[in-house]
């Protein structure tokens, strides 16, 4: 795979420095290594995939991005400087949120949160905060909704509140677990255009993850595929080819094109075990 | 030997007939909680199963007023409060805990009225403490056949209902999809719950109605996941606790200051709780046992090695 | 009905539903309401230890709250929050039975501490109340917006730096303080009822989190008030008028959720997303 370098002249001729650099992260759960000597880079304005098979790793990977999750091995830098437990600017969007429905609480009041959610006291009435949150509402397409309870909107709207959530503190990157499961499929195109737009307006990192990378394949401008405890990254052409994802999974499996999309299927051979082929 | 047995059993034990009630109803008592405590547990509805025995001994008050038996007074309530729990959704997860706690608070409301009425109209103020705390020493053996009864109906829908209520506490959704008439089952489940609640309650005290649910159940599945397992295994815990809860408290009269005993609650409860911390020192351990902590032990171990091989020079 | 007497208890009583209305509306948000209950019946075994040993009892309230508290804070890492805190419950408990035991003459002053003595106020209990109450309630306003984001959203706000444990452990401080003030005053059963009865009926007349909460101050307020009038009038218990208004409060909020339902749905559908502009 080609290193920072390398990959950073080619597809951006402004050489931006990398916001997030994760350099050889294992991690051990349970006595079981998860992941091992995963690395990749997050460009600011590009959308990252971070593709993998259900149980890869890919939320344990957020959670050690984001400071939740000790690694055994290995480091993440923030914006060059190595992350301390401190306050980090990332923006999170974990993958199952369960908002009370009865929590007397508008989208607006949820936004606000990510604002100052952190800092003690009430919250006194502020006219640039309520700009900002409306701003943020209105660049999710979810301003309409600002005065409804958020436990009783609708899958794809809340994570659209929790997405304003995350980015009305400004971070330079944001992380979101797997936001296109359980949605339908007019949701998924919108979330995915909606997140594409903010990366190229924002000028953020945006790190996606997914178990299906098919709905990201029009916007993506990196991928990082984590299967088999380890992960290669790269463009999606490097990456997802049969030698390379053959060599993750430990096992042959076959890259197929079909019109716009993308197979991948193991045990070419429909009467062998996938696992006796190795 | 025969010594020591005194040692262990204070003189008199085995001759007591209040011994051998309390010995009779309270194992049968923490059976029948242990079974449908692992229910409780797996459900997420301990608060409700308290509740329960808070609002039975609601019916226990409202009994000494009406002049009717006390059993009687714990089961009605117990059941009117079981199905005014379903009726606010106390199945469902969601706001669960809100739905139990506005029951609850009404039924003690009540309760405090009765107790009121009690004080004001009979001058029996030992009632509230009888209630809340029973006394197992005090049984009367005129209502063990009663007891059996209860007891028996309690275990019985819970054998009734035993696979689709697991199947339904595990996962309402694919149970539903199964088939499981999960409403059905839910509240057939509440009934035994009130029944065996109620029991325990006029029996043992809303104490240990809670603590012989909860804790053994609790405590077995910490250790068993195995549904069968934790069944058997909470109620040899129950059992174990309230046996020699019993002999504790018995023993207690010969304890300085003599001829005062400790209340059986008190032990019983204890032990269970001991027991609980037991699988919490696992869980620890467990988790010590992780490779960062080991690491990190090893690493102060090789350092205070190094300066004692260096002080020993 | 306001004599001079009478004036300590509404004074005093006004101040519980303050701190009633005020913690409540976290513990509603929160699920916490086997908390609220588990508290103060634990603490008032902390009393009854305390008016054995002839101490003041509202320092055995205090520490048994506390320690009922933390140790199912402590507890509910590692176990399941409901049994941990039934198990603290009944240790709690376990232990009055045990006080109560040793003592002789308890009955009247125990009752009192389950169910309350609002009538019997004493001009004493005024500045004691009302300093533990200034301490929660300012408490609560401090760590308002953080226990805020904990409870909404526990995994992003651990992203952000804030500990969801630290959070929890001062939340039940803060129960185990509202506990200490209210219990000789409601009693132990019943200070549960105010907490939850009208938080959870406010959380049903409102979508705006500073709103509910003071509308749950407002009905924890009204709640007492009428009580004692009650209370006064018929002799009858106050704890008995506390609980059945809470439920009537809690049920009449949902009465009107449910009328009103139909309105928000109609306003809720929203205009498909014209998202690829
Ligand atoms: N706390 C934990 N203890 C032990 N194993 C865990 C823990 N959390 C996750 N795992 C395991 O780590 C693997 C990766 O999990 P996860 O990161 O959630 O996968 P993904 O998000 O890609 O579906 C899974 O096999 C899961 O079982
Ligand atoms: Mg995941």
């Amino acid at each position: 795979m080609p290193g920072p370098g390398a990959s950073d002249a080619q597809s951006d001729p402004g050489a931006r420095d990398p916001v997030l650099e994760v350099e050889g992260i294992s991690v051990s759960l349970g006595g079981r290594e998860v992941l091992g000597e995963v690395s990749f880079y997050l460009l600011p304005g590009q959308l990252t995939g971070l593709i993998g098979p259900n149980g890869a790793g890919k939320t344990t990977l957020m959670r050690v991005i984001l400071g939740l999750q000790a690694p055994t091995a290995g480091r993440v830098t923030l914006a060059g400087r190595p992350h301390s437990s401190g306050r980090r600017p990332a923006g999170y969007v974990p993958q199952k949120v369960v908002l009370d429905p009865d929590m007397p609480m508008r989208a607006r009041d949820l936004v606000a949160l990510g604002i100052d959610g952190h800092r003690f006291g009430i919250p006194l009435p502020s006219r640039s905060r309520r700009q900002a949150v409306e701003e943020m509402l209105e660049a999710v397409d979810a301003l309409h909704l600002a005065d409804q309870r958020v436990g009783r909107l609708s899958g794809g709207e809340q994570q659209r509140v929790l997405i304003a959530h995350a980015l009305v503190s400004r971070p330079s990157i944001i992380l979101l677990d797997e936001p296109l499961a359980s949605l339908d499929l007019r949701s998924e195109q919108e979330v995915v255009s909606l997140l594409a737009r903010i990366a190229e307006r924002q000028k953020i990192a945006v790190l996606i993850s997914a178990h299906e990378m098919n709905p990201l394949l029009p916007v993506m401008d990196r991928i990082v595929y984590v299967a088999g405890g380890r992960a290669a990254s790269g463009t999606t052409e490097e990456v997802v080819t049969t030698e390379v994802l053959s060599s993750l999974y430990g096992q042959h499996v076959d890259v197929l094109h079909v019109h716009d999309r993308i197979v991948v299927v193991a045990g070419a051979d429909p009467g062998r075990e996938p696992r006796s082929g190795a | 030997m025969g010594q020591m047995s005194t040692l262990v059993f204070a003189p008199g034990f085995f001759h007591s007939g209040a011994v051998g009630v309390a010995v009779a109803v309270g194992g049968a008592v923490a059976v029948v909680s242990a079974c449908v405590g692992v229910f409780t547990v797996i459900r997420g509805q301990s608060f409700a199963g308290h509740a329960l025995s808070d609002v039975a001994t609601t019916g226990g008050s409202g009994a000494f007023v009406l002049g009717v038996s006390p059993l009687t007074g714990y089961v009605v309530l117990g059941l009117a409060a079981a199905a005014a729990m379903d009726l606010v959704g106390i199945q469902r997860a969601r706001g669960r805990d809100v739905a139990t706690g506005i029951v609850l608070g009404a039924g003690l409301g009540l309760s405090a009225l009765f107790l009121y009425f009690d004080t004001t109209m009979r001058a029996t103020t030992g009632a509230t403490m009888t209630i809340l705390f029973g006394s197992m020493f005090a049984i009367s053996s005129s209502t063990i056949p009663l007891i059996a009864v209860l007891a028996a109906v309690a275990l019985g829908v819970t054998a009734l209902v035993y696979r689709p209520l697991m199947l339904s506490s595990l996962d309402q959704e694919i149970a539903r999809a199964a088939g499981v008439p999960v409403r059905l089952v839910g509240v057939l489940y509440l009934l035994g719950l009130a029944i065996a609640v109620a029991l325990s309650a006029v029996t043992i005290g809303a104490i240990l109605s809670t603590a012989l649910l909860v804790g053994p159940a609790a405590t077995a599945l910490r250790i068993s996941r195995r549904p069968a397992t934790a069944l058997a295994l909470a109620s040899l815990i129950g059992v174990g606790s309230v046996w020699l809860g019993i002999v504790l408290a018995y023993d207690s009269f010969y304890w300085p200051p003599r001829g005062h005993g400790w209340p059986v609650s008190f032990f019983v409860v204890t032990l269970v709780f001991v027991f609980y911390l037991f699988t919490e020192a696992r869980v620890l351990h467990r988790l010590a046992r992780s490779r960062a902590a080991l690491a990190r032990l090893a690493a102060r171990f090789a350092v205070h090695r190094q300066a004692r091989i260096q002080a020993g020079g | 009905m306001f004599s001079g007497f009478m004036m300590n208890t509404w004074i005093v009583a006004s101040i519980v539903a303050l701190v009633a209305g005020v913690v409540g509306f976290f513990t509603v948000l929160r699920g916490s309401a086997f908390v609220a209950h588990a508290v103060p019946q634990g603490a008032f075994a902390g009393a009854a230890a305390a008016s054995l040993l002839g101490m003041n009892t509202l320092l055995g309230l205090g520490v048994f709250a506390l320690a009922a508290g933390l140790g199912i804070g402590v507890l509910g890492r590692s176990g399941r929050h409901d049994v941990v805190t039934a198990l603290a419950l009944v240790v709690m408990l376990g232990l009055g039975a045990l006080f109560l035991s040793r003592s002789v003459e308890y009955a009247p002053e125990i009752y009192s501490l389950l169910f309350g003595e609002v009538l019997g106020v004493s001009r004493s209990q005024v500045a004691p109340t009302s300093v533990l109450a200034l301490v929660c309630i300012a408490g609560v306003l401090l760590v308002y917006r953080p226990l805020m984001t904990v409870s909404v959203v526990p995994e992003i706000a651990e992203a952000r730096g804030l500990s969801v444990y630290r959070m929890e452990m001062l939340f039940l401080v803060l129960v185990a303080l509202a506990t200490s003030m209210t219990v000789p005053v409601v009693g132990a059963l019943l200070m549960f009822s105010l907490m939850i009865g009208p938080a959870a009926a406010a959380r049903s007349l409102t979508d705006r989190p500073l709103v509910a909460m003071t509308l749950s101050v407002v009905l924890a307020l009204l709640t007492v008030w009428l009580a004692i009038a009650a209370s006064y009038l018929s002799n009858w218990p106050v704890g008995f008028f506390v609980g059945a208004l809470g439920a009537l409060s809690y049920g009449m909020a949902r009465g009107w959720l449910f009328l009103r339902k139909p309105l928000t749905r109609s306003g809720a559908i929203t205009p498909g997303g014209a998202l690829g502009t």
